[in-house]
């Protein structure tokens, strides 16, 4: 199965985790087995659009991903704020 | 002792002090993220927070010490699925039954909750308002950031909206409508004035005592209602106001003939007029205007007051007026405005001010 990754917040919201294996065949799968996981999370990455959130940047294996972005069983996904801010 | 819940650009600060000192720095809350309005229900003692993450979009979070451990409140978003995200939370008020709490957003909506903030509801017929696909925003967004309850009958309210004027519902929020006759928005041709939408309400505040009264800061212009929001009347023009522009507004709630304003310059020019910072204050409805600058800010000082940062506590005489500036800077007065004094400097961007 692909693996998150998650800095804080987002793992405080993942039960403590840093590190995940979930399934789906699509970021937004992924995405969604982790809301389902880990309640908590929901809203916090995807919005109501099932969407990534404007200023949070996902990567499969190193590349930006979309919601879209086609998963292996063996990528690897991280989680990062965008470096925008004021 | 009092204590102001302050909402920054960079957390929630909670100060405590008394009228005429300074106010110490008691709590901080949401580190490094943007607070948009906090309050703390005096019926249950609950603080509520709207926190708009740059990164993870907006909540509210809930907790019984400021200081302590918050709780994210749940239902707060539009229906799934659909074409639009909420942007940020502007506003919680508390409504007129046990639990009950409104919390206004971006874009244009209202939420409710029946047990004390902790669960939340979309208003559905305010969300389906077939004009919607007609609806502007003003600079800071779609936001929904004035509900006006009717002390005793949960069934009345009035919303302001920035850029989509007065909403008035007489069904506790089943059905809604319009209540703009008399708002001019001299920001849109003459032509067009009569059948625009755009009606960029920036703050307003119905009379507990005499509820059919309402005052409006508006976008260049203040307004009175005496009839619970359905026509308005200019207050702002030749009646001793620097200027007609700005944001916030408060009341005196032992005085349905009182309003409190901070005038800024212009639209296009966002502070306090000649660099000197002064509340102005009625008690004839807005027939005049004193201005109220013992212990301010009276020269080089170019501040601009946001909508939600102008908060009072108690009544009459003694009631205490507390404002922030993007500046960072906080004023409070203990006479009802007669004097102020500086009761914290150098926060982050003030947002908003309440007491809690």
């Amino acid at each position: 199965m692909p693996v998150v990754r998650l800095r804080a917040p987002l793992s405080e919201l993942a039960g403590g985790r840093r590190e995940l294996e979930l399934e789906g065949g699509t970021v937004r799968d992924v995405l969604r087995t982790l809301e389902d996981e880990h309640p908590a999370i929901a809203g916090w990455i995807l919005d109501e659009r099932s969407t990534i959130r404007e200023h949070i940047n996902v990567f499969v294996n190193g590349e930006r991903g979309r919601e879209d972005t086609s998963l292996a069983a063996d990528d690897r996904i991280h989680v990062l704020p965008s470096i925008s801010g004021g | 002792m009092t204590e102001l819940l302050v909402g920054t650009k960079k957390g929630l600060f909670a100060l405590q002090g008394d009228a005429g000192s300074g106010f110490e720095i008691v709590a901080r809350a949401f580190a490094g993220e943007p607070v948009e309005f906090a309050i703390r229900d005096p019926r249950s003692g609950r603080y509520l927070a709207a926190v708009t993450s740059a990164f993870y979009g907006p909540k509210v979070f809930v907790t019984d010490d400021p200081a302590g451990e918050w709780e994210q409140a749940q239902g707060l978003e539009l229906p799934e699925g659909g074409e639009q995200a909420l942007k940020r939370l502007w506003s919680i008020v508390p409504g007129e039954e046990d639990g009950l709490l409104y919390a206004g957003g971006d874009p244009g909506v209202l939420f409710e909750t029946r047990d004390g903030g902790t669960t939340w509801e979309l208003n559905v017929p305010f969300w389906e308002q077939p004009t919607r696909p007609e609806w502007n925003p003003g600079a800071g967004g779609m936001c929904l950031h004035s509900i006006a309850t009717w002390p005793g009958d949960p069934s009345r309210l009035a919303l302001g909206i920035s850029a989509v004027g007065v909403w008035l519902s007489d069904d506790a929020g089943e059905t809604w409508r319009h209540g703009n006759e008399g708002l001019v928005p001299r920001y849109v041709p003459e032509e067009s004035r009569e059948d625009t939408l755009t009606l960029c309400v920036h703050n307003m505040h119905r009379h507990p005592t005499r509820p059919e009264r309402l005052f409006m800061q508006f976008h260049g212009g203040v307004y009175r209602s005496d009839d619970a929001g359905e026509t308005w009347v200019d207050i702002g023009t030749d009646t001793g106001l620097p200027s007609d522009f700005g944001f916030p507004l408060v009341i005196d709630p032992q005085d349905p003939d009182s309003a409190y304003v901070i005038p800024l310059t212009a639209d296009l020019d966002r502070v306090t007029p000649d660099g000197r910072v002064r509340v102005y204050e009625t008690r004839d409805a807005g027939a005049s205007w004193t201005a109220r600058g013992d212990g301010l800010p009276a020269e080089d000082a170019y501040l601009t007051i946001l909508r939600q940062a102008f908060g009072r506590e108690g009544a009459g005489e003694t009631m205490g007026l507390y404002f922030g500036a993007t500046s960072g800077d906080v004023f409070g007065s203990g006479d009802a405005g007669a004097t102020w004094f500086t009761a914290a400097t150098k926060l982050p961007p003030v947002h908003s001010v309440r007491v809690a």
